[in-house]
């Protein structure tokens, strides 16, 4: 799948996907927004035969659009695990994620090999097409400098200087267990069982190499059959991701995305910075309150999704506008006020989410939420965002529970290795 | 396993390789030495020899029946073996030997453990495999049988000593002797499995015992009455503890311990028989199979509820594994690179999961309790349960997956 045509066409939803992330709602789903542009521009229900390549300058999985569902794993090397088993597990990952994302098994698959020995290959994908699979790796900083300040793959040297833990956010409440990670595999696709499928597999592919650290399944639209026009609602039953359309220019992927050599290091040009957070939602004191005040905290209308100065959904918030008693008509402290490039020197984030719902917890509350994602060509971006939405209005509706960062190298050729350019 | 490619550097596939038993006769010995069997000792003449074909005569000089081992550094596997020798008897026995460390060792009365054990080292350079692959298959059948028995024999008086201070009532003794006991069955678990409703009689957890509507029996029914549940405990499927359940009388005591003991002896006189056998399907299968076991019930806590002695079973597990793993290596290694690939594998993640046990103590010192391993430990040794379990989930394929020589 190298044609030019279709790699256009990639690009050029690119561009549509990330108009639609720079919009209202940083913190909550940017990727329904990618979906439900590209559901538009496509006027139909996800084809499960959709097939990306796995090879190119890029990643699969970033400027791709939105899938309708996520499995997002991290984890953890050996404790014994040596610099020579990190590569070839990078090199084992990167056979086994060509194949699963072209829609073939693993190895010599799940039903013809030897009865005597275990199939390579898990087999509950088998028959499924491709569904849009795309499978993106990326490098934690504890990867390049453990807790303990080890350097166990001497990486250290070349630990992008932008690579570090996010700083401590109002309103976390991050449990360390859902936190962090050496490596982290991020496997989109229109069929959870094909998403599903490829961490699995790609975990067992690790048994003593590296081990699961936590994992996270996310959907995005309520439906894969959603109407073309239809924007995704996010679990507060609000429009998410309303098109901010401004940017429709390629140069906005290159200049907020992908980190470029100028940047550094050498290794990372061509790549991005992965942001993950697993932002809980209270549902049930949200689902109490009156709708007027979900209005006020979000900025934009239930039903519309238009901004609350006026207009439709697509109409550009005016942050000026005042109602009759002079009062601001967006509220001060209204989500879309504070994530908006306007107030935040225009920083944008590529945000790649998905709604999730994990059950319930022990009070028999709804555990359910954003697992946020953003590309960005710096941290420095989302930490300016995130920053600024200190004093949103939602955060009594939500608390930070998971907090991740990663290096997400570039794409590699055919017979090249994701993340070969940080061994070279 | 096409899809890993893990390292190997420099380890030596064929350091413990020892064949005994089924060793051609064209082949002349190359060491004498002999070894006096009595009742408290087992004299070996000399305590090293060059690798090759090592030749013992074995005298008996003691008042009973006796038996003679070679074990390999684990001093659970067992490389060569004289079983039945009457006071009187003079015979031979011939190991062919490779380099490395071994223990010797006489069982007197052919139960309990090794009388006399002492170090044997055999020098000089490894030397070829030049049999062909059904003899290795019966080396390694012979190999494990022997261990079998070997474990079961100890089973024996290691239950009766348990058995006895339960019934006294001396609980303080049974606690002490309790994990100790069950490591001889946690060793070779599949194979007492094999023998119908003997394991659940032996082995059964009360979960499952209800569960099945069996009449609880066993180790766990006798490891509730020595760790009783405090007011308000629960069973590990949530349950009261005390539904269905109180302490056992003295009278239900004895039925209980004679009981295990009629059992386990049940267990020795079957794996006894002369006709009884393995195939090396069931010993990799085996190995497998043991560490399943680690990874369904021992690693979560459950096997050992109120005991708390998981890690003793767990290691007794993964010796159990090593040994059949070590019976039928040396087909797996015969193999070709690929062979050889696997081996080195597999080797190298039970160095690691010992190095990891050892970290909590030993079957000879007591583990500690498993409710006092942290979540973090246990996901530690979950993964490295896995990291071995992967390769040698290919061990069956690698030992019977290839064409016969």
């Amino acid at each position: 799948m190298s044609d030019p045509e279709h790699d256009r066409s990639l690009s050029r939803r690119s561009l549509l996907g990330l108009a639609g992330a720079g919009a209202a709602g940083l913190a909550l789903g940017g990727g329904a927004g990618v979906a439900a542009t590209t559901a538009a521009l496509a006027g139909s229900t996800p084809d499960p035969g959709t097939r990306y390549a796995f090879y190119g300058a890029h990643q699969a999985g970033i400027v791709t659009p939105a899938q309708d569902r996520l499995h997002f794993a991290a984890f953890d090397m050996s404790v014994a695990a040596t610099r020579t088993e990190l590569i070839s597990l990078l090199a084992d990952w990167t056979a086994a994620a060509a194949r699963m994302t072209q829609g073939l098994e693993v190895g010599d698959g799940s039903v013809d090999g030897d009865l005597l020995a275990p199939p390579d290959d898990t087999g509950e994908a088998r028959g499924l097409p491709p569904s849009g699979l795309t499978i993106t790796f990326g490098f934690g900083p504890t990867l390049f400098t453990d807790a303990s300040g080890a350097d166990r793959f001497g990486l250290a040297s070349r630990t992008p200087p932008l690579l570090a833990p996010l700083p401590r956010f109002a309103g976390d409440a991050l449990v360390p267990a859902s936190s962090g990670g050496d490596l982290c595999i991020q496997a989109c696709s229109d069929d959870p069982q094909v998403a599903v499928h490829a961490i699995r597999n790609l975990s067992r592919i690790a048994f003593g190499r590296a081990a699961l650290r936590w994992s996270q399944l996310g959907f995005g639209r309520t439906s894969s059959t959603s109407t073309s026009q239809a924007t995704a609602r996010n679990l507060f039953g609000f429009k998410d991701g309303t098109a901010n359309i401004k940017v429709e220019q390629g140069s906005a992927v290159d200049a907020d995305v992908w980190v470029p050599a100028s940047d550094g290091p050498a290794w990372l040009a061509g790549g991005s910075y992965l942001v993950a957070r697993k932002i809980r939602m209270v549902i049930e004191n949200w689902d109490r309150t009156r709708l007027g005040e979900q209005q006020r905290v979000i900025g934009r209308d239930k039903g519309e999704g238009a901004p609350l100065s006026g207009g439709t959904e697509f109409t550009e918030p005016d942050f000026q506008a005042k109602a009759a008693d002079g009062t601001a008509k967006i509220d001060e402290a209204a989500h879309v006020r504070l994530a908006h490039p306007d107030f935040n020197k225009g920083v944008r984030l590529l945000r790649r989410g998905y709604n999730f719902a994990d059950g319930n917890d022990q009070l028999g509350r709804l555990d359910a939420g954003l697992f946020f994602i953003s590309f960005q060509r710096s941290p420095e971006q989302f930490i300016a965002i995130q920053r600024s939405l200190a004093r949103d209005a939602m955060n009594e509706y939500i608390s930070h529970v998971g907090s991740a960062i990663f290096a997400v190298p570039p794409g590699a050729r055919a017979g090249q290795t994701i993340g070969e350019s940080l061994f070279a | 396993m096409p899809i890993r490619s893990l390292p190997i550097a420099g380890i030596a596939i064929l350091t413990a390789i020892a064949l005994a038993g089924c060793v051609p006769n064209r082949v002349a010995a190359t060491s004498q030495l002999t070894v006096t069997m009595t009742d408290d000792g087992c004299a070996v003449s000399g305590s090293t020899a060059p690798s090759g074909n090592v030749a013992f005569t074995l005298t008996n000089t003691g008042t009973d029946v006796n038996e003679f081992e070679i074990l390999a550094d684990d001093k659970l596997r067992i490389v060569g073996e004289k079983e039945n020798v009457t006071p009187g008897q003079t015979v031979s026995l011939v190991a062919r030997l490779q380099p490395g460390t071994y223990y010797t060792g006489c069982r007197f009365q052919q139960v309990g453990a090794t009388i006399g054990q002492a170090e044997f080292t055999v020098t000089g350079t490894t030397i070829a495999l030049d049999q062909s692959t059904e003899q290795l298959a019966r080396t390694a059948v012979t190999d494990y049988v022997s261990y079998l028995r070997s474990q079961v024999q100890q089973l024996i008086p290691a239950v009766a000593g348990l058995t006895t201070a339960y019934e006294a009532g001396d609980d303080q003794a049974a606690r002490s002797l309790f994990a100790g006991a069950r490591v001889f069955y946690e060793r070779i678990e599949p194979t007492a499995e094999q023998f119908g409703d003997l394991d659940p009689k032996i082995d059964y957890r009360e979960v499952d015992a209800v569960a099945e509507d069996l009449g609880w029996t066993g180790f766990h029914r006798i490891e509730k009455d020595l760790w009783p549940p405090a007011a308000g405990a629960l069973n590990s499927d949530g349950t009261s503890a005390t539904l269905n359940w109180a302490p056992s009388t003295p009278a239900e005591r004895k039925t209980l311990g004679d009981g295990l003991v009629a059992d386990v002896q049940q267990l020795s006189d079957l794996v006894d028989k002369k006709d009884f056998t393995v195939t090396l399907a069931d010993i990799s299968n085996g190995a497998i199979g043991l560490l399943d076991e680690v990874a369904k019930s021992k690693i979560t806590g459950e096997e050992d509820w109120w005991s708390h002695t998981d890690l003793s079973d767990f290691q007794a597990n993964a010796q159990g594994a090593e040994v059949a793993f070590g019976d039928v290596m040396p087909i797996a290694a015969s193999q070709g690179a690929a062979g050889t690939k696997l081996v080195a594998s597999i080797q190298k993640e039970f160095a690691a999961l010992n190095a990891l046990l050892m970290k909590y103590g030993s079957i000879q010192a007591g583990f500690a309790p498993y409710d006092q391993v942290t979540d973090a430990q246990r996901r530690d040794l979950s993964n490295q349960v896995n990291a071995l379990a992967e390769p040698l989930s290919q061990l069956t394929h690698a030992v019977l997956g290839v064409p016969a020589s």
